[in-house]
């Protein structure tokens, strides 16, 4: 129901900045923010990366990294995990992706605050700097694991028990901070500030995701900041909220009457819907990447948009069976176990509904297409172990195992990065007016796919035969037979090569951008708004005075009886003849 | 169930279900900062709602026992021994605040910017000796030997989380007077006489927010 009266967004000023830092450092404009958090983001994540090749060389060749001692091992896997889970993929998805697509995709100038935009990216930086600050303090980083469990974490002998927790802790509750003013931004833009004609259920799906992620994070991160000041107090003050009584280096600690399973009750409460606010932004770019690839509609468009919101919901109330191992009430493994398997339909729907939009479809293997597919196989692979360990039963006997690093890095892992890497690959063009290199961009694509594969298909089989994950020193474990040194030997150059061949995707960015083709306005003969700007790249405000009118949804893809095989959302319906 | 009530409750559902489908705004005639203001608060109740779970999972584990409230918290008035007066007192101040607010918020929305400059000042007054008072409370369970690591009554853990989440909502307290200042000059400096006021509604919000949370801090602190 589009109504006559200038809608309030048309008449807000944007604030144009006249000097170059305000055009590019402090900038209030959504794209270069975007650009701004995507940068950070990748740029910590090669920390990560580089971490874990660092732990792969240690576990297939131990000794040929003098300097990496057990310490060190243990602080790369804390710190390996966290920047992923957090400071890559969360950043990734929502702060560049959610900057760019929201106001793009909504038809608005941008996001309803710029100001606390850009203060939300300047505070992400902080949070960002804080966790590299943890390598220069007395004793390094934490290497508590990126779980962070009391009572280890703060007692002696654990690497970074005083400061280390101290840096990361303080970094997470500053993220918290940036990840709260980025999301209000978001939801408000996405219920307030639509355009005319752009409906609830109008909107691309990547919107849906990105909106039901972030309702998700506003509602988990206050566990974990939560928790966070609870530790920080304990480390620092003497509180015992974590801590039981307990001997540490045949000392009494002064702690007494603390409860560990509180830690991990709000931990989890945080981390479980942690997983799907990096699965859920995914899921809405694959579906919007295999829907324009492939020239046809989504298949149950409404079923995809219940089945976030319904996974949303669901994500809320299965935290404990991260816990099954901690020892719990069997009915209350009972609950867990079945509200577990229960998000299993939801998923299982929207990847029925991938399947079915491909379906004597006119596919066209482009390179974010090839990374959509890639996605679809690997999280169906992820998300069929994850079967397996919602059963308390199956899950007990695989806990801590290479069974879990393989589960958890197919699903929440590999699965975001490949959608990370298709929306780059598909939002290139319209954020710089320049197209990546195909050939580059498909070799990339081989080598990550298939030695992704090559490193985490074989922790299934490592994981069944009972290898236990986070062990520092392989060698003098002699219960593991022969094949598993082997394969671990594998695994360690298939990563090798991965690691090295990501070179690739930072030359092509790099290189694409100055002497790229120049891209048309609409490569891919998408639908959605952000195809239908004025200008390639968009500029700041977007939209030409009047903002855009949206008649239909984004996937008119194909339709029986039109001459072009799309028609952009901003096409007005034909009347009945 | 007679028709009429039958059909007004039809038209409540068909008019949300009307908004939620519609363009443009989900909220019909909401601003952008008060839709921000509620989507915030929602984030805010889960902080407090961990603070005040974990509490309760204190309560539940210790071993050690825990300091009658009514014990704790009273003042010797005239050598009488009065359980939670001054508590009574700083709710009553508290609600109290929430009231001027509310006027405030009624002034505003008449554009008479003096009487929403005083009330939102006396708002502010009513928070901060909301903050003092809660400072005396303090010193007073500090002269009691009561520290967050130790409490000479009992359980550790009562001095910890009453430190904790009482000191987390005097800081929400203490940031509401600085904001509600703020905005009480800058209505009178005219800097929002091109909007309709909403900024004072907005800051009653996160007011009346606060002022809740207390609600439930004093029912499971000092009730329990």
């Amino acid at each position: 129901m589009a109504t006559v009266e200038v809608p309030y967004q048309e008449t807000v000023p944007l604030h144009h900045p006249k000097t170059w830092i305000g055009k590019y450092i402090f900038s209030q404009d959504h794209k270069i923010i975007a650009v701004q958090y995507g940068v950070t983001a990748m740029a910590v994540g090669l920390v990560a990366l580089i971490l874990s090749e660092f732990m792969r060389i240690q576990i297939a060749f131990p000794g040929v990294l003098p300097f990496f001692t057990a310490d060190h091992y243990y602080q790369a896997i804390t710190m390996h995990g966290m920047i992923m889970v957090i400071y890559l993929l969360t950043a990734f998805l929502l702060g560049a992706f959610g900057n760019f697509c929201v106001p793009l995709m909504c038809g608005a100038r941008d996001m309803v605050f710029p100001f606390v935009n850009m203060l939300s990216y300047w505070v992400y930086l902080l949070s960002v700097i804080i966790l590299m600050v943890s390598y220069f303090v007395p004793g390094g980083p934490t290497g508590a694991g990126w779980t962070l469990y009391p009572p280890q974490t703060i007692t002696a002998g654990t690497p970074g028990f005083d400061w280390g927790i101290a840096t990361m802790l303080i970094s997470l509750a500053v993220f918290i901070v940036a990840f709260t003013m980025g999301g209000l931004n978001y939801i408000t833009t996405i219920l307030q500030a639509r355009t005319r004609g752009l409906t609830l259920m109008r909107m691309p799906l990547t919107v849906w995701g990105i909106f039901i992620a972030t309702f998700l994070g506003l509602i988990a991160f206050p566990a974990l900041f939560v928790s966070a000041v609870m530790m920080l107090l304990d480390n620092f003050l003497g509180t015992s909220f974590f801590m039981p009584a307990i001997v540490s280096l045949g000392q009494k600690l002064e702690y007494s009457g603390g409860q560990p399973l509180l830690f991990q009750h709000l931990f989890w409460f945080f981390g479980h819907p942690e997983v799907y606010i990096v699965a859920l932004p995914a899921f809405g770019v694959i579906s919007d990447l295999i829907s324009v690839h492939a020239r046809k509609n989504i298949f149950g468009y409404r079923m995809m948009v219940w089945a976030i919101v319904a996974i949303g919901v669901l994500s809320l109330i299965v935290w404990a069976h991260h816990m099954y191992v901690a020892g719990m009430h069997p009915s209350f493994g009972f609950f867990f176990a079945t509200t577990t398997l229960i998000i299993a339909v939801p998923t299982a729907l929207k990847v029925y509904n991938w399947i079915l939009t491909l379906w004597r479809a006119n596919i066209r293997i482009t390179v974010p297409m090839l990374f959509a597919l890639a996605f679809v196989l690997t999280f169906i692979v992820g998300g069929i172990t994850g079967l397996f360990l919602g059963n308390v039963i199956i899950d007990i006997p695989l806990s801590d195992t290479y069974f879990v690093v393989a589960h958890f890095h197919m699903v929440m892992g590999v699965s975001p990065i490949l959608a990370i890497f298709g929306g780059i690959y598909h939002w290139y063009p319209k954020l710089t007016g320049r197209m990546l290199n195909d050939t580059i961009g498909r070799v990339h694509f081989y080598f990550t796919f298939i030695g992704t594969y090559a490193i985490y298909f074989p922790m299934h089989y490592l994981g069944f035969i009972g290898v236990p994950r986070r062990y520092y020193h392989t060698e003098i474990a002699d219960f593991y037979p022969l094949a598993a040194h082997n394969l671990n030997k594998f695994i360690t150059i298939a990563a090798l090569i991965v690691g090295v061949s990501q070179i690739l995707f930072i030359y092509n960015l790099v290189h694409s951008y100055f002497k790229g083709k120049k891209a048309p306005a609409n490569p891919w003969g998408a639908n959605s708004l952000e195809w239908c700007t004025p200008e390639t790249p968009p500029r700041h405000g977007n939209w030409e005075d009047r903002l855009p009118t949206v008649h239909r949804w984004a996937y008119d893809f194909g339709v029986p009886g039109e001459e072009k095989d799309h028609i952009p959302q901003t096409v007005p319906r034909r009347k009945a003849s | 169930m007679t028709d009429s009530t039958l059909s007004t409750q039809e038209s409540i559902f068909t008019s949300t279900a009307k908004d939620w489908s519609s363009d443009m705004t989900t909220f019909k005639g909401v601003p952008w900062g008060k839709a921000m203001m509620w989507i915030f608060l929602l984030s805010d109740t889960f902080i407090f709602t961990c603070f005040l779970v974990g509490y309760m999972v204190m309560r539940m584990t210790v071993t050690e026992p825990w300091p009658v409230a009514s014990e704790v918290f009273s003042l010797t008035v005239f050598g009488v021994s009065v359980p939670l007066l001054l508590i009574a007192i700083m709710t009553f101040i508290l609600i109290t605040s929430s009231g001027t607010m509310a006027m405030a918020v009624n002034m505003g929305y008449q554009r008479r910017k003096w009487a929403v400059f005083w009330l939102m000042l006396a708002t502010a007054l009513l928070g901060a000796s909301f903050v003092g008072m809660q400072c005396f409370e303090w010193s007073k369970l500090i002269a009691e030997e009561v520290r967050p690591w130790e409490n000479p009554m009992g359980a550790p853990q009562f001095g910890s989380i009453f430190f904790m989440v009482t000191g987390f909502h005097g800081l929400h307290v203490s940031v509401g007077v600085a904001y509600l200042l703020i905005v009480a000059i800058r209505v009178v400096r005219g800097k929002y006489d091109h909007t309709n006021f909403e900024i004072v509604e907005i800051t009653g919000l996160y007011w009346h927010f606060v002022d809740l949370v207390w609600v439930f801090i004093f029912a499971f602190f000092y009730l329990w």
